[in-house]
């Protein structure tokens, strides 16, 4: 081969390694809108944007488009909208250099679910804001009726107050109560009651009397009380949507990155289609770095593959015509063509979609502790109001109107204020608290789950390790010219044990000629106009030399001696003591992994892990997974890859590190940065103090309840008092949620 | 007592005044993104600044 050959090689799959990217991107194109104004507006969903440096080069990277008039970047829904005046195919260029910008780019289809998410916070905020007007507006005139006896306010000015306030409060109560009134009578048509119940039938009830009240000239109404109620709760439900709202949703994102466009060979012409249309038997052209699919069978061409998204394994595997591969995986080598053998729904991807379906479906039977105590709370209360009610109408003889005003502010007093802020302020305090730690929490009632847990799944492979090999041979035994040479030479390949060479090596880089990949073996190139080669064993090494457990690889330069470099998937420095801190919890920790039993035996040695099971198909954990739930276990998954994707949605609350994929990172409740596994052990402590803050919370709102009700059915409660106690309750509790700031 | 027919309603306008810039400030969807917002004080906008004028 002359060197022409070769180095025309190099440039031809550079340039395979640009094209399929640039194809995929004219798909946006069919995305784009246009406006009567002749205006075109595209949504595409963006990676990796973390901070204010990214909103600003990602939008400055559209914006110095021609044409642009918008672009703006929702940064909690990573979407970034685009609005652009011109042809349709600049579409193109924006995704092209948002690309080169190094962020990720998908179509943004607009989920119904995700729409629907947002419309109904808008609403809450929207009944959250009236609540507080009108809240401000009758304490101003409650204010002046609290303060001044009636002899000096007058009959006129008092009953003119009211009117005012029943003016300001019934539209209120109408237009802010109807995310409670609309709850409890679905709850009600089931034939169940929820903590809405009592609500409602509170706050009705309040405002009814008052009208009353204020109609027959009476002394007190309770306008005030009921608003502020309202103004309180809206508060603790706003919280608690805030909370939950990013509740995962893995497996429509999942399946959205099976969405996209292939290269068919159709009687010899060369088509992009859309994933879907394909179907078994279709000949499918796959570029050096694009992703396969379907799952098929390799009909022509040698390649390595990068099968971790479905196994876990780090390293490419060498596949030859008649292997199999799986949708998902990555093509690392060179242009191979694919029979497929199923369409895209069929896919082993697919099927772990469809486990994690399975797996969010049980996840839902989770019943939060703050339902568990208004199933408690309102027969309790409603029991209390009605006794009372009696006991002054039949028993000391009161007429039925002050008897029903007394059992209405045994309600209006009981109302579960504090109660309703105790679940939420304490878990939106937490997270932010997290949040400031590098763990992302996405929804409030993971904490009140991992609060529960007694047995931690681990997973291996960038789970319990770094997830990428490191180069373990000392540098003194090896010849420093040489390792110079090798890691010259891996600089030019993505593959991860070069790329462990490239970061083990500090030094400068030697110039190379004709440098050439073989695939499955290794690279070689011209050094001094002699061979210079870095593979596998059979490649370039010395078969004759003893094995070594480790991953390997081989430098030999011209005729010298080969030398062997050894790597290793290293531990997470802090890896055992993360699992002793675990243990001196009694927690039970157990290793998962699909990797094989010597590999995981040793690493699980290391860690201090006694558990191990090895050898695990992604179906075979989710069923150990089930085994152990059907013995009433509460579990905990930490994991990273998509094998473990559907454990950490089934898992009663998982964690994933952020080097995770996607997927793996959406179906966990609790993601986090950096690469200390400390952080899952951080995490369990700062859940259990959010739960005893919570119970606190309870705590806290049932004593005040204790003292409250026999005022109330006493008869001792005027609209001050009920003011007075609702707030005060209220801030009681959230001031005991702010300590999760000082707990240790 | 008279002035209380004066100073009420000015009350009440003046907090039905905040309401409307409230429901304004939601539907123009400032709600939206507290995330990015809080972010974009850090953000320097002269850069941005002739183009968004432009719009």
């Amino acid at each position: 081969m002359g060197n022409t050959a070769l180095s025309e090689n190099l440039v031809d799959r550079h340039a395979i390694g640009i094209t399929p990217a640039n194809d995929d991107d004219s798909g946006y194109e069919s995305l784009v809108k246009t406006s009567p104004q002749q205006e075109h507006h595209l949504d595409v969903l963006i990676h990796g944007a973390h901070c204010a440096a990214c909103i600003q080069s990602i939008e400055g990277a559209v914006m110095r488009q021609p044409g642009v008039l918008q672009a703006r970047l929702n940064f909690s829904a990573r979407r970034l909208s685009i609005t652009w005046q011109g042809p349709t195919d600049l579409a193109r260029n924006f995704v092209r250099s948002l690309r080169e910008a190094g962020y990720g780019i998908q179509p943004y289809t607009p989920s119904t679910e995700r729409a629907a998410l947002a419309k109904e916070e808008r609403f809450l905020l929207l009944c959250l804001g009236v609540a507080g007007f009108a809240m401000g507006n009758i304490m101003l005139l409650s204010f002046a009726l609290w303060t001044t006896s009636q002899e000096t306010m007058g009959l006129a000015t008092r009953d003119f107050f009211h009117w005012i306030s029943a003016l300001i409060a019934l539209p209120t109560i109408l237009f802010s109560g109807r995310p409670f009134f609309r709850s409890a009578v679905q709850a009600l048509s089931y034939g169940r009651t929820n903590m809405d119940v009592p609500i409602s039938v509170g706050v009705v009830l309040a405002c009814g009397m008052s009208l009353f009240e204020t109609l027959n000239h009476g002394e007190h109404a309770y306008f005030d009380s009921a608003v502020m109620l309202l103004f309180f709760l809206l508060v603790g439900r706003t919280l608690d949507f805030r909370a939950r709202q990013n509740a995962r949703s893995a497996a429509t994102d999942l399946l959205s990155t099976l969405t996209g466009f292939a290269t068919i060979i159709d009687n010899g012409h060369i088509r992009r289609v859309a994933i879907q249309s394909i179907t078994p038997g279709t000949r499918i052209r796959v570029a050096a770095g694009e992703k396969f699919p379907v799952d098929g069978r390799i009909s022509d061409g040698h390649t390595d593959i990068d099968t971790s998204l479905i196994t876990g394994e780090s390293l490419p595997r060498a596949h030859k015509p008649g292997d199999l591969v799986y949708a998902g995986t990555i093509n690392m080598g060179a242009p191979v063509q694919v029979t497929a053998l199923q369409t895209a729904e069929n896919t082993l991807l697919a099927d772990i979609v469809r486990l994690m379906e399975k797996a969010g479906q049980s996840q839902a039977l989770y019943v939060r502790l703050a339902d568990r105590a208004a199933q408690l709370y309102t027969p309790v209360v409603h029991t209390l109001a009605a006794l009372a009610f009696v006991f002054w109408w039949s028993v000391m003889g009161m007429a039925w109107q002050p008897a029903l005003m007394i059992a209405s502010t045994v309600l209006i007093i009981t109302c579960p204020c504090a109660l309703a802020l105790a679940v939420p302020v304490a878990q939106v305090l937490a997270i932010g608290e997290m949040m400031k730690k590098g763990l992302l929490v996405k929804t409030g009632d993971a904490l009140e789950r991992l609060a529960q847990i007694d047995t931690v799944l681990m997973d291996k492979t960038g789970t319990l390790t770094l997830g990428k090999p490191q180069m373990i041979t000392p540098s003194e035994s090896i010849e420093p010219k040489l390792l110079q040479l090798g890691a010259s030479l891996a600089s030019h390949s993505t593959h991860p044990l070069s790329r462990a060479l490239c970061e083990f090596y500090q030094g400068p880089l030697l110039p190379l000629e004709d440098v050439c990949e073989s695939s499955g073996q290794g690279l070689s190139a011209n050094y001094d106009g002699k061979l210079l080669q870095l593979g596998s064993r059979a490649w370039c090494g010395d078969s004759n030399a003893p094995a070594h457990s480790a991953l390997e690889i081989w430098i030999r330069f011209s005729d010298q001696t080969p030398c062997a470099l050894h790597f290793e998937d290293m531990l997470r420095p802090d890896a055992a003591s993360t699992i002793a801190a675990l243990k001196k919890k009694k927690l039970r920790v157990v290793l998962l992994t699909g990797d094989r039993r010597s590999t995981a035996e040793a690493m699980a040695a290391c860690a201090g892990l006694q558990e191990v099971h090895a050898d695990m198909t992604p179906a075979q954990k989710y069923h150990f997974l089930e085994n152990l739930r059907a013995q009433g276990r509460k579990i905990l998954m930490v994991g990273d890859g998509l094998n473990d994707a559907p454990v950490l949605a089934a898992a009663d609350v998982s964690i994933a590190p952020g080097t995770a994929l996607d997927v793996a990172q959406n179906a966990a409740d609790i993601v986090f940065m950096g690469t200390h596994l400390q952080s899952v052990d951080q995490a369990h402590t700062t859940a259990c103090i959010t739960q005893k803050l919570v119970k606190e919370n309870f705590a806290l709102s049932i004593i005040y309840n204790i003292l409250a009700i026999p005022l109330a059915i006493a008869g001792y409660v005027t609209p001050l008092l009920a003011a007075l106690a609702m707030s005060g309750s209220s801030l009681l509790v959230i001031a005991n949620s702010f300590r999760i700031r000082w707990i240790r | 007592m008279s002035v209380l027919l004066f100073m009420i309603p000015l009350a009440l306008l003046l907090g039905l005044v905040g309401l409307a810039a409230f429901i304004w400030s939601l539907k123009s969807g400032q709600y939206e993104d507290l995330e990015g917002a809080a972010n974009r004080i850090l953000l320097d906008d002269e850069a941005r600044s002739d183009k968004d004028n432009a719009v």
